[in-house]
């Protein structure tokens, strides 16, 4: 080995002897410990990694160690010194710049390199200085005003009191912007080893392992390679409990290019060293099913024996005389749709580790779902749900990826038979090539309206994608008929999907269920029918949306909380305003168009006809600390302040009081799922429910009323109904094992009925509602589209935290506009994040949101959910605006240049 | 067993160089993007250490530009007006994270399609200098740039610099780059032009190169030919037409089809010499 390296990171001398041409990343992380700065790509597209060397930013993961010699590196890390956050750091907190927070400290990095220079920058130079940061959470513009506005001068810190309606920022956010947070990669025993997956380069093949001594021979540091005849307990795994089609390890068979095929573990340096091609490995190649079409074409290969149609599920939802309804018509329109796979491109790729305890496995790694992770792994290992512990860690992002299980089968397994802690961490091309996305689908849908412009009929058709394994596409088949209609009174309806496999990458959860690839149809028949009727788009919507008192498609009456009209008429003002301005610009001439569109959505929240239930617990120390016990894992969406304030709300006391323990298997109950856009609406509720039977409890123990005062002190509680007083001595009673001497237990399952044969019933509790309007200017002569600014106005039943639900607002527009104008997962060709764009900072536009506020009173104080909504009517108002820009509709997405520009070219619009 | 080595002398560098072939390494910004998830057993040539291989110094007839000279150092240097299109080139490259590592020279000799400096310093007439332990040789950028990742460059010589003459007072220089979203951002097509003043206002002589259509970046012959002589004005863009990119071997991915780059590598040279000339 060469002579040390030195260098100073965060002021402090270092001396390392690594190999000098090992990334900087992992000289911080794995040899220095700083893990505050995140590895997102490894290949400089994602700006996580970034630190300043002698005061510039760069990628650590593009910087070889050797060249930092003598140079002063600063991380995350060194940005709190002494203690005291950075004024960044708490401009971020304030804004609600950090959602997840995988992206944070390379925001922080790259926004001190900029402050350094400049104390007040505009929103161009941040945006200039930022812009190789990557984030999937925030849609970038509460970072730009964080940037902006950090060196204002003194700012009053949050009183932490954060009643519900309060705009607190987020209980969580001291560890983010300090780079503390653990995240899946972030921690291991030290004795781990590492476990790489060694994956299929066909998409469809049988295979045959030979013997892997030569292999152990040439590689010392090879402790085992795993197949899929290790696995202790079923080989299987997969969301319903029916169809477990997914194999840990394939068998002599593979479905898709990136189905893992073999594991290695071992040291680092070994399995990263191992060449696929070193394995022995024979494969027979057969030709794979590649889509849709030649999936169900008569005589097609199958995916799986036994599903003879490659038909994974089918969804219907029909009510009313459809075919009367357009025979009577006096007007028809029709549609298709056409979207392909989206990757959820969170920045933190899957990672963690289990170990071994006596007999029991534990998994530590990032997920959106311990519960179900717990079961899944109790399965794959052959143990009792109770033998298995999960302790998530950190999530850098999910959206529905981290839905489905990745590393922790293949660590735990490994980690069993090993009797070893075993780590593992995707690469990014990794991660993209064997996770799920977002179901490609195909759409045909038609909408009949009478001679008095109202809509008499809907029909519907949509084949989504679920690739090679089920995970959740048949929710995805039973949720887009019930939405397919849209947010609106539109009489007979007749709503039908599959779900089909095909050799190529599994499509599972992502943010929508299939629901933002139906609302593109139902968006797009909208806007024509209002054409055809020359009607104003927004009026027209007007007309139909539904309200308090009308029935759904599956004959569900609302009866509360259906506030649709309501956002529209938040949209008013800016609509009538924009489509004229867009009118004067057009009329200048040029290559340049502007235009206006309007997207619509409604979405059920929690599970679809199913109990989803949540059980939240609040504990009452010997000590007097009040601990919230949740089992709803908080991904970047909020969910640990939500919950807090919640509950705190319902104890009368300020969220600072609560602290904190969530997922652990162990010490939380079963929250259910971060999915479906439940926590809010059914967590919440249970947090709600909690807090109250803890103080119940305490009344009850005192023997006070209702209405009677509870005051939390140090070891002791009192209580005072009516003039008397009672002080509760805590330190003289019993504990349980988390040390609590009173819990208060809440549990909340949504009411809902399982839908007939024609999907009728009441699927869901309560139903979000959203409008959102899009201006957006187009190049006609190249194609490209910018959008210049949105508004969004959201029914939420009830802001629990306003500046919470902005930001996911925000982020689920940013995640929209990619949907509509460039993401594009191409299996085995867009597999890393410099191929699959996702928007950047000057991509999302000024963002301005409307709260709307229709109370649902099943809900905490009135709340429903807003993760998914957030992102569905972004991507049809972006197309209604590119049609009022330039006359064109685009059937498919994304709206890449070239596309819009052959259609522009096709319809003699190219300028 | 890998060896790194990371010489301060340049001799030093062209005699480990000579020795046997070794993967050379300036900000490793397409290095190490090419190596996601493997341990690769190299042997690696760090030239970042080099003394005088950075930075750039006005010569006799122009500029020499060191390779490792990043693209930061081309936004922060002095340079006169003829280089702003280069300026334009370096802040759309990557984001500043790139910027601050990535240098001229590794840009050249990566050899992508879709580098920004290639048709930037095509406009410019830039040479590349090559030099092995015996000595030193120039070529035109036109001619090192040989295909997809592949250039004149033998595996015993390393770019030390690049050359860029001093074009007439009064030249300009612009950059246009087209891609699917605002920043990190490949290219779909580039367009660097560049228009040296003739007399009584006209166009003395015109460069225009276009990158990212075809596997090497090219520059625009017929359309430079025409372009000499005209009268300098807003609409000079006019002057190109679709015959004048005819030979452009387009490139066809899931950036963009030919067709489409054709066009709008069109439209942007337009673009590009209506806003020069204007
Ligand atoms: C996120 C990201 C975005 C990017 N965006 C762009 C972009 O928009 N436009 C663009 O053009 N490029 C872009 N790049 C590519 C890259 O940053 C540039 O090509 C950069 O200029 C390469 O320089 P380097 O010093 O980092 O090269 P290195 O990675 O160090 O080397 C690149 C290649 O050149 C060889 N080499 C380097 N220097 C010499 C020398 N002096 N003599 C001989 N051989 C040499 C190396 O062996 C290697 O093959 C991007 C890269 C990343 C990671
Ligand atoms: S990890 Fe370095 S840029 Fe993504
Ligand atoms: S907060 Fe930026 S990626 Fe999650």
């Amino acid at each position: 080995m060469t002579a040390p390296i030195r260098f100073h990171v965060n002021d402090r001398p270092v001396a390392l002897a690594v190999p000098p041409a090992r990334r900087l990343t992992r000289a911080l992380r794995d040899d220095l410990g700083l893990t505050g700065t995140k590895v997102g790509c490894d290949a400089g597209d994602c700006g996580a990694c970034t630190v300043l060397v002698n005061g510039r930013q760069v990628c650590a993961c593009l910087t070889p160690v050797a060249q930092v010699a003598g140079a002063r590196v600063t991380t995350v890390e060194g940005l709190a010194a002494n203690g005291a956050l950075a004024p960044l750091q708490a401009a971020i907190q304030r804004f609600g710049a950090a959602q997840c927070g995988i992206c944070t400290p390379g925001m922080l990095m790259a926004g001190a390199s900029l402050l350094a220079r400049n104390v007040r920058p505009s929103a161009a130079e941040v945006e200039d200085a930022l812009g190789g940061v990557l984030c999937r959470c925030t849609g970038y513009r509460a970072i730009v005003q964080a940037v902006m506005h950090a060196l204002d001068g003194a700012v009053a810190p949050a009183d932490g009191l954060g009643p519900v309606g309060t705009a607190l920022p987020r209980v969580d956010c001291h560890d983010k912007v300090t780079g503390r947070e653990a995240f899946g990669a972030d921690r291991a025993p030290a004795d781990a080893l590492w476990l790489r997956a060694v994956r299929s380069p066909h998409a469809r093949a049988r295979f045959a392992l030979g013997s892997f001594g030569a292999l152990h021979a040439r590689y010392p540091g090879l402790a085992r390679v795993l197949t899929a005849a290790d696995v202790p307990g079923a080989n299987s795994f997969g969301i319903y409990p029916h169809i477990k089609d997914q194999p840990v390890l394939a068998e002599g068979h593979v479905r898709f290019a990136g189905e893992a095929v073999v594991a290695l573990v071992g040291d680092l340096a070994t399995v990263e060293a191992i060449r696929d091609d070193e394995l022995p490995i024979a494969w027979t190649v057969e030709p794979p099913v590649a889509s849709v079409d030649e999936a169900l074409a008569p005589g097609a290969a199958l995916v799986h024996d036994g599903r003879a149609d490659n038909v994974l599920a089918r969804g219907r939802v029909a009510r009313g005389n459809v075919d009367a309804a357009f025979a009577a018509a006096a007007h028809v329109v029709e549609m298709t749709v056409a979207t392909g796979f989206v990757e959820h491109a969170y920045i933190e790729p899957e990672a963690g580790y289990a170990r071994r305890v006596g007999n029991r496995i534990e998994v530590v790694a990032c997920t959106q779902t311990p519960y179900m992770d717990r079961d899944e792994i109790a399965r794959v290992v052959g143990l009792g749900p109770e033998a298995v512990r999960i302790v998530p860690t950190g999530t850098g992002g999910g959206f529905g990826g981290k839905l489905d299980i990745s590393v922790q089968p293949l660590v735990a397994v490994a980690a069993w038979v090993l009797g070893r802690p075993v780590r593992c961490t995707y690469t990014r091309p990794e991660s993209m090539a064997s996770t799920t996305k977002r179901h490609p689908s195909r759409i045909t849908a038609r909408l009949a309206a009478d001679g008095a412009g109202r809509i008499t009929g809907f029909a519907f058709h949509g084949d989504f994608e679920t690739g090679a394994y089920a995970s959740w596409g048949p929710t995805v088949a039973d949720r887009v008929p019930i939405h397919a209609c849209g947010p609106y009174r539109m009489g007979a309806v007749r709503a039908t999907s599959a779900a089909v496999y095909t050799n190529r990458t599994p499509a599972g959860a992502f943010r929508g269920f299939g629901v933002p690839q139906a609302a593109l149809a139902h968006e797009a028949l909208m806007d024509a029918l209002a054409a055809r009727l020359a009607r104003d788009p927004l009026a027209f919507r007007l007309d139909h949306a539904l309200r308090k008192g009308d029935v759904t498609a599956t004959g569900q009456r609302l009866d509360h909380s259906a506030g649709l009209a309501a956002c529209l008429e938040a949209l008013r003002e800016d609509w009538t305003r924009a489509r004229a301005d867009a009118q004067a610009f057009n009329g200048t001439g040029g290559a340049m168009r502007r235009g206006v569109g309007v997207g619509c959505m409604w979405y059920g929240i929690g599970n679809t006809s199913m109990s989803n239930p949540s059980t939240m617990r609040v504990g009452l120390s010997r000590e007097g600390g009040l601990t919230l016990y949740s089992g709803a894992l908080d991904v970047g969406q909020g969910s640990n302040t939500v919950m807090a304030q919640i509950c705190a709300e319902a104890l009368g006391v300020p969220v600072v009081a609560l602290a904190l323990v969530t997922g652990d298997t162990d010490r939380t109950a079963d929250a259910g799922k971060t999915s479906a856009s439940r926590q809010t609406f059914v967590s919440g509720k249970a947090a709600e429910l909690a807090g109250r039977d803890l103080r119940a409890r305490i009344l009850r123990h005192a023997n006070a009323g209702a209405s009677a005062l509870v005051e939390f002190g140090r070891g002791a509680v009192a209580v005072r109904d009516r003039g008397t007083a009672r002080t509760i001595d805590l330190r003289r009673l019993e504990t349980d094992i988390n040390g609590d001497v009173f819990v208060g237990e809440g549990r909340f399952d949504p009411p809902t009925t399982r839908l007939d044969a024609d999907g009728q019933g009441s699927p869901y509790a309560t139903y979000a509602f959203a409008a959102q309007m899009a201006e957006v200017e187009v190049d006609r002569a190249l194609g490209t589209v910018k959008v210049r600014r949105i508004v969004a106005a959201h029914d939420v039943g009830r802001a629990i935290n306003p500046l919470l639900v902005e930001g996911q607002i925000h982020g689920g527009i940013a995640q929209g506009l990619g949907l509509a104008l460039m993401e594009e997962f191409l299996p085995g060709r867009t597999t890393n994040l410099h191929d699959y764009l996702i928007p950047t900072f000057g991509d999302v536009p000024p963002i301005e949101v409307r709260l709307i506020e229709d109370p649902e009173p099943l809900g905490p104080f009135g709340a429903k959910g807003i993760g998914e909504p957030a992102l569905i009517p972004t991507a049809p108002a972006i197309l209604g605006a590119i049609e009022h820009a330039t006359g064109v509709r685009p059937a498919a997405v994304p709206v890449l240049p070239h596309r819009l520009h052959a259609l522009l070219r096709a319809a003699g619009k190219v300028r | 067993m890998a060896s790194y080595e990371r010489p301060t002398e340049l001799d030093h560098a062209l005699r480990l160089l000579a020795e046997r072939s070794r993967v050379v390494l300036a900000g490793g910004t397409d290095h190490f993007p090419a190596r996601v998830g493997t341990a690769v057993d190299e042997d690696v040539l760090d030239v970042s250490a080099i003394a005088g291989l950075r930075g750039i110094v006005a010569t006799r007839d122009g500029w020499c530009i060191g390779a490792t000279t990043t693209w930061t150092d081309v936004l922060e240097a002095d340079l006169p007006a003829q280089f702003d299109g280069l300026r334009q080139a370096a802040r759309e490259v990557g984001g500043v994270q790139v910027q601050n590592r990535g240098t001229l020279g590794g840009n050249l000799c990566n050899a992508s399609p879709a580098a920004d400096g290639i048709p930037a310093l095509m406009a410019l007439d830039a040479e590349v200098e090559l030099r092995d332990a015996k000595g030193a040789l120039r070529v035109p950028l036109d001619n090192f740039v040989l295909g997809n990742r592949r250039t004149a460059r033998r595996p015993d010589q390393l770019v030390t610099a690049i050359h860029v003459p001093r074009l007439a007072e009064g030249t300009r220089t612009t950059f246009l780059k087209l891609g699917a979203r605002r920043y990190l951002v490949i290219s779909i097509v580039m367009v660097a032009a560049t228009l040296e003043p003739g007399a009584g206002g006209t166009v003395g002589r015109a460069r225009v190169a276009i990158g990212a259509c075809s596997p090497v970046a090219r520059r625009l012959g017929a359309l430079e030919a025409v372009l000499a002589g005209r009268p300098m004005g807003p609409d000079l863009g006019a002057a190109a037409e679709a015959l004048h990119l005819a030979d452009l071997a387009t490139i066809d991915d899931v950036r963009g089809s030919a067709a489409y780059r054709r066009e709008a590598a069109l439209i942007l040279v337009r673009r590009a010499l209506d806003r020069l000339a204007a």
